[in-house]
């Protein structure tokens, strides 16, 4: 067989063995849950139709629209919050480690809970924050109350620390990469120019890690707009997010029309969240060579 | 003896119109060491990957001890490669990589061993074989590089400047190790580089190359002592450029005019008239000095004065400004019976004696001026 | 020695940056710490003070058939999926570092796609696929939906191996007369070694510790976390400490093997 056709042949194989997945298993469902969000349900399933019935529900039923914004809220707040822990984390580990060795050993040890069960991590907060949890007892047993208090969980509060706590992980990796980025000599020379240390952070190290920053609020808001999970551990009615309502359309409800169409209007929001980032980081790249 | 390489006709282009061999056609006989020579992006290496197997010509066809090998891959090929930066197998040990070649070709592990052994042997690592390429100097992997490709006993061996990452000694010493290999194998050597130097040292016939064509051809001798354009005299050795006019030529002489001096040089293969531009090149240690009261007999004599004495150990280099801004450059060795003392420093008027014989003509064309 | 104003300034940002350094750390291992500590705990509730130390928990959970069938299940989806996405995703990878094709910006956002995206998204869009193709839900469903969200993990990491890898290697390999399949066997895969098996133990946990795709993709068979949700629903116990320490463990370890190796393979 002539060389250049064999290579041809290994080429096409190449990309239409994966391609093929991708369309199977990726592209072609997200058409499927599109046409879905058309049909219209009616006892004791859904029909097929193409009403935007389900839309018109989504804007003006304040059930979901008011389950949008605070499921917004909540992704904000818990990127904000994540963003004010991990920062400080990935600068000390970055900048006021010394030894390479102990730096690399802290930093598995912050990325490694990432990749342990999302479950298990909002599951402890449960315990910790009931009324039986652990959180009371402590301050019961201290004095500070005298009777356990349930205002610490089943509510947004309980929402934003658990994802909080799931998230700065993921806020810490990018962060820390684009730190490690930064040449020593910049910090340097800032300094060498006569501006002090916090002036020289806010001038030249902030700025410069701005696309960790960027990468890493974006992916905490994209994936806490999804969640689920932490809603039903520790949300309660008051801390239901949008997934939760999605959730309930493919449980009892039987809804799945409308499932589809939310799904649609969160993956819309969630994508539009993603390329305003890319925008955003591309607009301010600044290339470190 | 037979043509163990014949390329015919060969060009490669590629995407975006990028001419990288244009039209080429040469024969390599088998057993000789054919070193290919010139510039980053002449097209040098494109041909010896082409040999290989790893490009395929836009046009054209390339014979392998006869069989049309042009759309072959290179492991169809009875052709082996040694890589610019070695290509060693990082994952396996120096015994390993030699062996490579053997295994996939089926070979038992008994013959094998055997094979590895004396390929180490003939390059002098038997003691590493069991270190991993990341353990070792870039000459020694230059010589596992070597081994691997030899073992297989390829009919043609192609390098691909193996020799341009080492250190200068090791360069010069690697080089007449490259020669003894050639001689004691006796395989077809296909050798490029860009070091002129290299290619005189080792070669048996070098082929110097410019944007995708073969400018000369022939031994390392006859391209120094008769480059036919000024790329090549420019290229090899080094070269002192003077512009002029023909003032007469006949069978016998070509007579310049250069500057205010005049310049006999003997006739090549261009017929010239009367008032042709020309550029003529001298090489720097084919002049001499006139002595002083010496008779100049049939030089041609450019007067001149001393500007710089440059001592370079062995020899020195004199710059001798012959008028009109041009400074002429003389090598003289320094021997026994001459030093830098008896040389007389800047300022002194001295007078170029040029034989004949030791100036080349050229034509002058838009591209080597 | 008199300090500068800017120097007394470095020393007290220094402070509040160990500080908060070390209050972040906290933060992020103490419920760690809570939940192995209570599933050691001889008391049902978890509340503080504690009582004694017990195994009893650990019996528990492992005298539960349910949640060792659950185990179970997990241990064979996270088995083939991994297989698959492995298989996969380094196609994809090859795809993307050595073939020109039209379309590859929207191959590559497409195959990163599930991991940028909420897993409910990816669930509920697979499940809706299978509903209009009359598929029952399954564990083989599941399978499938775990290889389609784990691809994007392998293809980063081998991708960017693949970018750094030296083909000469290849070509010499060629040159010495291995057939393509030999090269890629003897030369090619042995030395993304590192960069597959660190994306594969990744993949593995990944799998293993999934819910919100295979919450809509789960037939009758439950999954580890898909068993430990529902037990959840009915309240805590801390068996469920027992095994939450059981996981994170092992995760831990599976983890930074799988790091370390991903690390390795960047240093090549």
């Amino acid at each position: 067989m002539k060389e250049s056709t064999r290579r041809k042949i290994t080429s096409f194989s190449l990309v239409s063995a994966p391609f093929v997945w991708i369309l199977v298993f990726l592209f072609i469902p997200y058409i499927v849950m599109f046409t879905y969000s058309f049909y219209v349900k009616k006892y004791p399933t859904f029909i097929p139709a193409f009403e935007f019935v389900n839309y018109i529900a989504i804007v003006s039923d304040p059930q979901y629209y008011q389950i949008l914004f605070r499921t917004a809220r909540i992704a904000f707040m818990v990127a904000g919050s994540a963003l004010l822990i991990a920062y400080p984390l990935a600068y000390f580990l970055v900048f006021k480690i010394r030894s390479d060795k102990l730096r690399a050993a802290l930093y598995m040890a912050v990325i490694v809970p990432l990749w342990v069960s999302y479950l298990l991590r909002a599951y402890t907060w449960k315990t910790i924050l009931g009324s039986e949890g652990i959180l009371n007892s402590l301050l019961v047993w201290s004095g500070f109350l005298d009777a356990p208090t349930d205002i610490f969980l089943y509510n947004q509060f309980s929402m934003v620390v658990t994802l909080t706590y799931i998230f700065v992980p993921f806020m810490v990796m990018p962060i820390y990469m684009a730190l490690e980025k930064i040449p020593g000599s910049m910090v340097e020379a800032s300094k060498d120019l006569g501006v002090g240390p916090f002036r020289t952070f806010l001038r030249v190290t902030l700025p410069l890690s701005m696309p960790g920053v960027i990468a890493g609020a974006t992916f905490t808001i994209c994936l806490t707009f999804g969640d689920f999970v932490a809603a039903f551990l520790v949300g309660g009615p008051n801390g239901a997010m949008i997934a939760t309502i999605i959730q309930s359309q493919f449980g009892a409800t039987l809804n799945w029309p409308l499932g589809a169409a939310l799904s649609i209007v969160m993956l819309v929001i969630v994508l539009s969240i993603i390329s305003l980032s890319d925008r955003l980081e591309r607009s301010g790249h600044i290339d470190l060579g | 003896m037979n043509d163990i390489i014949q390329i015919k006709n060969v060009s490669k282009i590629y995407p975006g119109a990028i001419t990288a061999v244009s039209d080429l056609s040469l024969a390599v006989k088998e057993g000789e060491f054919v070193t290919f020579l010139g510039p980053s992006g002449c097209g040098k290496t494109t041909i010896l990957r082409m040999i290989a197997g790893f490009e395929i010509p836009t046009n054209g066809k390339i014979y392998l001890a006869g069989e049309d090998v042009t759309e072959h891959p290179p492991y169809e090929r009875q052709v082996n490669t040694v890589f610019q930066d070695y290509a060693l197998f990082p994952h396996m040990n120096i015994r390993e990589n030699v062996g490579y070649g053997l295994r996939v070709a089926g070979m038992s592990k008994q013959d094998i061993k055997p094979a590895v052994e004396q390929a180490l042997t003939t390059v002098g690592l038997t003691d590493k074989a069991d270190a991993r390429p990341g353990n070792l100097s870039g000459g020694q992997k230059q010589r596992v590089a070597l081994a691997r490709a030899m073992v297989r006993r390829p009919k043609v061996l192609l390098l691909d400047e193996p020799l341009s990452a080492l250190d200068a000694k090791l360069r010069e010493a690697m080089q007449v190790e490259l020669k003894q290999l050639h001689k004691q194998l006796g395989i077809t050597f296909v050798f490029v580089t860009h070091d002129q130097k290299e290619a005189l040292v080792m070669s048996d016939r070098v082929i110097v190359m410019e944007a995708g064509r073969i400018v000369q051809s022939g031994t390392p001798t006859e391209l120094y002592d008769h480059p036919v354009t000024p790329y090549v005299a420019d290229f090899i050795g080094n070269s002192n450029k003077l512009y002029g006019k023909v003032v007469s030529a006949d069978a016998a002489q070509v007579t310049l005019q250069v500057g205010s001096h005049r310049v006999q040089s003997t006739p090549g293969q261009t017929r010239y008239s009367a008032g042709d531009d020309v550029l003529a090149i001298v090489r720097p240690e084919k002049v001499r000095l006139l002595a002083d009261g010496e008779d100049p007999r049939n030089y041609s004599i450019i007067p001149g004065i001393v500007r710089e004495v440059l001592f370079h150990g062995s020899s020195c280099r004199l710059e001798i400004d012959i008028g009109q801004q041009q400074l002429f450059d003389l090598d003289m060795q320094l021997e026994l019976a001459l030093n830098t003392s008896d040389i007389g420093g800047p300022g002194t008027s001295v007078n170029l004696a040029i034989n004949s014989d030791m100036v080349s003509v050229f034509p002058i064309e838009e591209d080597n001026v | 020695m008199k300090l500068s104003r800017s120097q007394i300034q470095e020393r007290i940002g220094d402070k509040l940056l160990s500080l908060m350094a070390t209050g972040a750390m906290l933060f992020l291992y103490i419920p760690v710490l809570v939940l192995i500590v209570f599933s050691f705990n001889d008391n049902r509730s978890l509340t503080l003070p504690l009582r004694g130390f017990t195994l009893k928990w650990y019996e528990k959970f492992l005298s539960n058939t349910d949640m060792l069938t659950a185990i179970g299940n997990s241990l064979y989806v996270a088995s083939v999926a991994t297989v698959i996405t492995i298989v996969i995703g380094t196609v994809a990878a090859f795809a993307l570092d050595r073939v020109v094709f039209p379309g590859k910006t929207v191959f590559r956002r497409l195959v990163l796609l599930p991991i940028a995206l909420p897993g409910i998204i990816t669930g509920i869009s697979m499940l809706n696929m299978f509903k209009l193709m009359g598929i029952n839900l399954s564990l083989e469903t599941v399978i499938l939906g775990h290889a389609t969200g784990l691809v994007a993990i392998v293809v980063t990491q081998v991708f960017a191996r693949l970018q750094r890898f030296n083909r000469r290697i290849e070509e010499a390999s060629s040159d010495l007369g291995a057939r393509p399949w030999q090269t890629f066997c003897y030369v090619t895969l042995p030395n993304l070694r590192s960069a597959l098996i660190g994306s594969a133990l990744l993949s593995f946990t990944v799998s293993f510790d999934e819910i919100p795709v295979t919450f809509f993709l789960t037939g009758r068979d439950n999954t580890l976390p898909m068993y430990i949700y529902s037990t959840l629903r009915r309240g805590i116990t801390p068996e469920i400490n027992a095994v939450g320490t059981v996981i994170v463990v092992l995760s831990l370890g599976l983890i930074v093997l799988s790091v370390y190796l991903l690390r390795e393979s960047a240093k090549e």
